[in-house]
């Protein structure tokens, strides 16, 4: 049976983590399922969880006003959603729509903002990998606002 | 004493035949998207069928207008001759007014092609960026007609929003086949849209190929070709095994003008298929 332990272990977000550490994530991890058209949080929200995506897919979405819901980002198997836990003051930016029946373990932001507070080595662990996905997020998105397919 | 150089160009000469056009009739005017559309064309005497390459271009002339490249998009192994292009200029944009019977002037094809024989044997990925998946479009159904002779076949394709995207019938239908991996993604979307939203290089990382044998060919805006060459190389696909298609302002397509000089290259005659570790130092170069 995959345990939560190993399945976080395989996942390439926490690769070469160290034992200890993996299994003190671990206890702030659980499995949740989503089911299409559901928001998983809204934004304003407080954020206090962030989602490692194992089937599915979800849109983070924002509204205005004069057009409606709009995509900025889709997410499916195998990426983090969610990194708003992390930096104050812990609320949602965006909607994270259930485009597709998700599968994901959600992580607790409070249980690991403490455990991050008391051991900063795993702090920066954590805040190393969630700085190459910001990295890449942002690199995206300057992409996108160049709109390259344009006249 | 310099002496005088001869650069008159006589009559019949394979130069002065490479400049002259052909009449094409135009037997069919698709029309893609808000912008874009696909003429189908046919020699006039209707005795003459042109063979290309992949990834080769015609000059395509409308006459009294002026005359512009324009990539082959159809199936080599088809006597139809496609092309597939955006009204964004002022040929393109009376060319979009066209229609079945009327002629145009064709030269051609010209440059270099995608290197569906050296991919035989290896992992081919495609990326395509817009109207460039009009260009690598020949490749894929090559590829698909020997099918055998390959590895994983990958089709990454971006676009600005769902309306923009092109060929859309035959992307389903390539979706639905077993042998080949379709993503496409759009850069924004409305909450009607249920697939990806993001950039096509974000779909690289994720991508059933090795990078060991693997020939990626790419076409798209430059920006979008850099940075997928970028994410290509992180994965570990090495720069020799990269295809990127450049534009620039052709104009004779025979390497004569001028007006396509690319550092050492001329676009039309060395390109527009070039090897990513032959230009990637002249990507970043602004004077270019």
């Amino acid at each position: 049976m995959e345990t939560l332990e190993r399945i976080l272990a395989e996942h390439p977000f926490f690769k070469d983590l160290s034992e200890p550490y993996l299994q003190l994530v671990t206890g702030c991890a659980s499995n949740v399922r989503f089911e299409p058209e559901k928001f998983i949080f809204r934004e304003g929200e407080e954020a206090n969880q962030f989602y490692l995506i194992r089937q599915g897919r979800v849109a983070l979405q924002i509204f205005a006003p004069d057009r409606g819901q709009i995509t900025v980002e889709t997410l499916e198997e195998g990426d983090i959603l969610g990194w708003s836990w992390l930096i104050p003051p812990y609320n949602w930016h965006f909607d994270a729509r259930v485009l597709e029946l998700t599968r994901a373990i959600a992580l607790d932001g409070k249980c690991l903002r403490r455990k991050c507070e008391e051991d900063h080595n795993l702090g920066y662990e954590l805040l190393k990998r969630f700085a190459h996905i910001i990295e890449q997020r942002l690199s995206s998105t300057r992409l996108q606002v160049l709109d390259m397919y344009g006249a | 004493m310099v002496p005088d150089l001869d650069v008159s160009i006589r009559p019949g000469s394979d130069i002065a035949q490479a400049m002259v056009p052909d009449l094409y009739v135009i037997q069919k005017v698709r029309k893609e998207t808000d912008d874009t559309f696909t003429l189908e064309l046919q020699e006039k005497s209707g005795r003459h069928t042109l063979s290309y390459a992949p990834g080769q271009f015609n000059m395509v002339y409308v006459f009294g207008v002026g005359e512009i490249p324009i990539s082959i998009s159809g199936d080599p192994a088809s006597p139809v001759l496609v092309h597939t292009t955006r009204a964004v200029g002022t040929v393109t944009r009376v060319m979009a007014r066209l229609r079945r019977g009327d002629m145009v002037g064709l030269r051609g094809p010209f440059g270099t092609g995608w290197p569906v024989r050296e991919a035989r044997g290896h992992d081919v990925v495609i990326v395509a960026g817009g109207i460039g998946l009009a260009p690598l479009r020949p490749t894929l159904y090559e590829v698909l007609s020997h099918r055998d002779e390959f590895g994983k076949v990958v089709l990454l394709y971006g676009t600005r929003t769902p309306s923009d995207i092109l060929f859309r019938e035959e992307l389903e239908q390539w979706r639905a086949r077993f042998d080949l991996e379709v993503h496409v993604t759009v850069d924004r979307a409305d909450s009607g849209w249920r697939g990806n939203v993001g950039v096509v290089t974000a779909l690289i990382h994720k991508s059933p190929f090795d990078p060991e044998k693997t020939i990626a060919m790419v076409c798209g805006p430059e920006i979008m070709m850099r940075f997928t060459a970028l994410e290509m190389q992180k994965r570990g696909v090495n720069s020799d095994s990269i295809y990127l298609s450049l534009e620039r302002n052709m104009k004779c397509g025979i390497g004569l003008c001028g007006h396509c000089q690319f550092g050492l290259f001329f676009v039309c005659k060395d390109g527009p298929v070039f090897r990513y570790s032959r230009i990637k130092d002249l990507m970043v170069k602004r004077e270019i």
